[in-house]
């Protein structure tokens, strides 16, 4: 664990749900605050890839090393990746039954073992970057996609992770409330939060992005800088996922 | 679209010819039933004669209650803990249920199957037996309570049953609520497997263990799906309840079966009993339908 470690890296890495091979010799490399962008066709392992990551999945062949340890099944090492990583889902899936603030203050209070008051604190300090401190005492239901989105990305935020995985947040978003999520992103960015973002957003991707990652098939096709990948594809499949993708654009 | 005012509303329900004939055959048939018993049968009540078993006056004149009432007290302890106790069982089965450990979920299932495929009869009587004949003695209950001080054995009689007869009460609740148990059980699951994916998958990426996961995010909201079928059963278990009167436990229905031998007033017996019954079952129903109410305007 020390900063010569890549912030993450991947080996070889392989999944598969029966015999159904989701994930194929993928590697990867992460550097700190460094900002990834992954895209792909549906299907192609993108999803399956950050959830590796997180241990939301188990991987079955390779390893992956976060900060330079590897993870394994061990409990407490399963704690710690996911004190470390934040994730971001497509769906939000906030706690409805919990107020904004309690569903950013529940990680900080169970797995950091943090003072209520002080984890509250905390949490009204990401509402407020999230810019959505006046909302506090509502509850998931009663706020917009965008809203909610952005609020899942501050309860991600409390647990002060070194990685966020971001699994297309804003494809189930109405058009009019994606940008509000991307600005909070962008600014994340900037404040030099390491990061890997599955998304079909081509233009945050050549904001953002320091590294594109093209997937198709449960392999990883290209690994470049977006200057290359968008101008110069060197694949046949990436072209034709491009000239879908940003045909509609 | 000119017109920014809401549509009429709909007309209110409203009783229809039709319905007002069918209030009339069962009007009609009730009256032929009262018909027959009374002069057919010839059927004489008397009321007086079984009230005196609900209530009646002692040598001062002051109304005590009588068998059919304590009968009724006795119904409502054994529910209470059986409720509380099913409610643990069915909690803890559900659980495991669900569970990733095979053990766990193959010995809640196989709980389940086996008491959802045996008529409960034939449960209470294999179980009593094993329980009442087995368990007690060993566990040398019975002794246990016999020497409890005064205080504490007017505790226990107000709370479960009189002291000679305790042993006999616990195997009763044990009974109710391994068998109503196995119905929680099930609610229980369904309710935890209701929940969507994204939200084990949400709170395990903030670090919350499987024990918090459960508590903090899981049950919370499968609690507040689940209440309906958890009250029905619950009032379920209320009228279950008399089956262990084949055990001799002392509650309204075997009390109601020795005051309707020995007045022979059949009916009345009965007729008061299944009212008695009613009160409690529809006053239970109408309290969990508030608390549903409650929990649902509290937060969505
Ligand atoms: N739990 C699962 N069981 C079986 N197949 C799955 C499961 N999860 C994902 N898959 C399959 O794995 C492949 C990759 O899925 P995913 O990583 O979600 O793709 P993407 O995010 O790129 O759309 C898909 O073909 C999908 O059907
Ligand atoms: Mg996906």
């Amino acid at each position: 664990m020390n900063d010569t470690n890549p912030m993450l890296e991947m080996r070889g890495v392989g999944k598969w749900y029966g015999d159904f091979c989701a994930l194929y010799d993928v590697n990867l490399k992460l550097q700190r605050a460094e900002r990834m962008v992954i895209c792909g066709p549906s299907g192609s392992g993108k999803s399956t890839v950050i959830r590796c990551v997180n241990r939301l999945e188990e991987h079955q062949a390779g390893q992956i090393l976060l900060d330079g340890v590897e993870l394994t099944e061990d409990t407490r090492n399963i704690e710690r990746v996911r004190r470390e990583v934040g994730m971001v889902f497509q769906h939000f899936n906030l706690f409805p039954h919990l107020s904004i603030l309690d569903n950013l203050t529940l990680g900080p209070i169970r797995n950091l073992k943090m003072p209520k008051k002080e984890a509250r604190e905390l949490a009204l300090h990401y509402l407020e970057r999230v810019r959505i401190a006046e909302q506090a005492g509502k509850y998931p239901g009663e706020m917009s996609g965008g809203q909610q989105q952005r609020v899942a990305i501050a309860r991600a935020l409390c647990m002060k992770p070194k990685l966020m995985l971001f699994d297309e947040p804003t494809s189930a978003l109405d058009p009019e409330m994606i940008s509000g999520v991307l600005d909070v992103m962008v600014e994340l960015a900037g404040d030099g939060m390491t990061m890997i973002c599955v998304t079909h957003e081509m233009g945050f991707a050549r904001e953002v992005a320091d590294t594109m990652v093209f997937m198709d098939r449960g392999e990883i096709v290209e690994v470049g800088p977006p200057s290359e990948f968008f101008n110069n594809p060197t694949s046949d499949r990436a072209r034709l996922f491009l000239s879908q993708i940003l045909s509609h654009h | 679209m000119t017109d920014r005012r809401p549509p009429p509303a709909r007309k209110k329900a409203r009783f229809t010819p039709f319905d007002f004939l069918m209030f009339g055959i069962l009007i009609a048939g009730m009256i032929y039933i009262v018909y027959r018993v009374d002069q057919v049968l010839v059927y004489h009540w008397e009321w007086h004669t079984v009230f005196e078993y609900v209530v009646r006056r002692d040598e001062t004149g002051a109304l005590v209650p009588n068998v059919l009432l304590t009968g009724l007290m006795s119904t409502l302890r054994l529910a209470f803990w059986g409720t509380i106790a099913a409610a643990i069982i069915g909690l803890v089965t559900g659980l495991c249920r669900t569970s990733s450990n095979l053990f766990l979920r193959s010995v809640a299932r196989l709980y389940v199957e086996l008491i959802r495929n045996i008529p409960p009869l034939v449960f209470i009587f294999v179980f009593y037996f094993f329980i009442s004949g087995q368990i007690m003695p060993a566990l040398g209950i019975d002794e246990f309570v016999r020497s409890a001080s005064p205080e504490s054995a007017a505790v226990v009689e107000l709370l479960f049953s009189p002291i000679g007869l305790f042993s006999n009460f616990l195997a009763g609740v044990i009974c109710l609520s391994l068998f109503e148990g196995a119905y929680i059980s099930e609610i229980v699951r369904a309710g935890i497997q209701s929940i969507e994916k994204g939200q084990w998958e949400a709170a395990r990426a903030i670090g919350l263990s499987r024990f918090n996961v459960l508590r903090d995010v899981i049950l919370p909201q499968a609690i507040r799906k689940i209440l309906p079928p958890l009250a029905g059963q619950f009032i379920t278990l209320v009228k279950d309840s008399a089956i262990v009167s084949l055990i001799s436990i002392q509650e309204l229905t075997y009390v109601a079966t020795e005051v309707a031998a020995t007045t022979t007033r059949v009916f009345e017996t009965w007729i008061i009993v299944g009212f008695l019954y009613f009160a409690v079952c529809y006053s239970l129903a109408l309290l969990f339908g508030r608390l549903e109410k409650k929990m649902q305007t509290g937060r969505r």
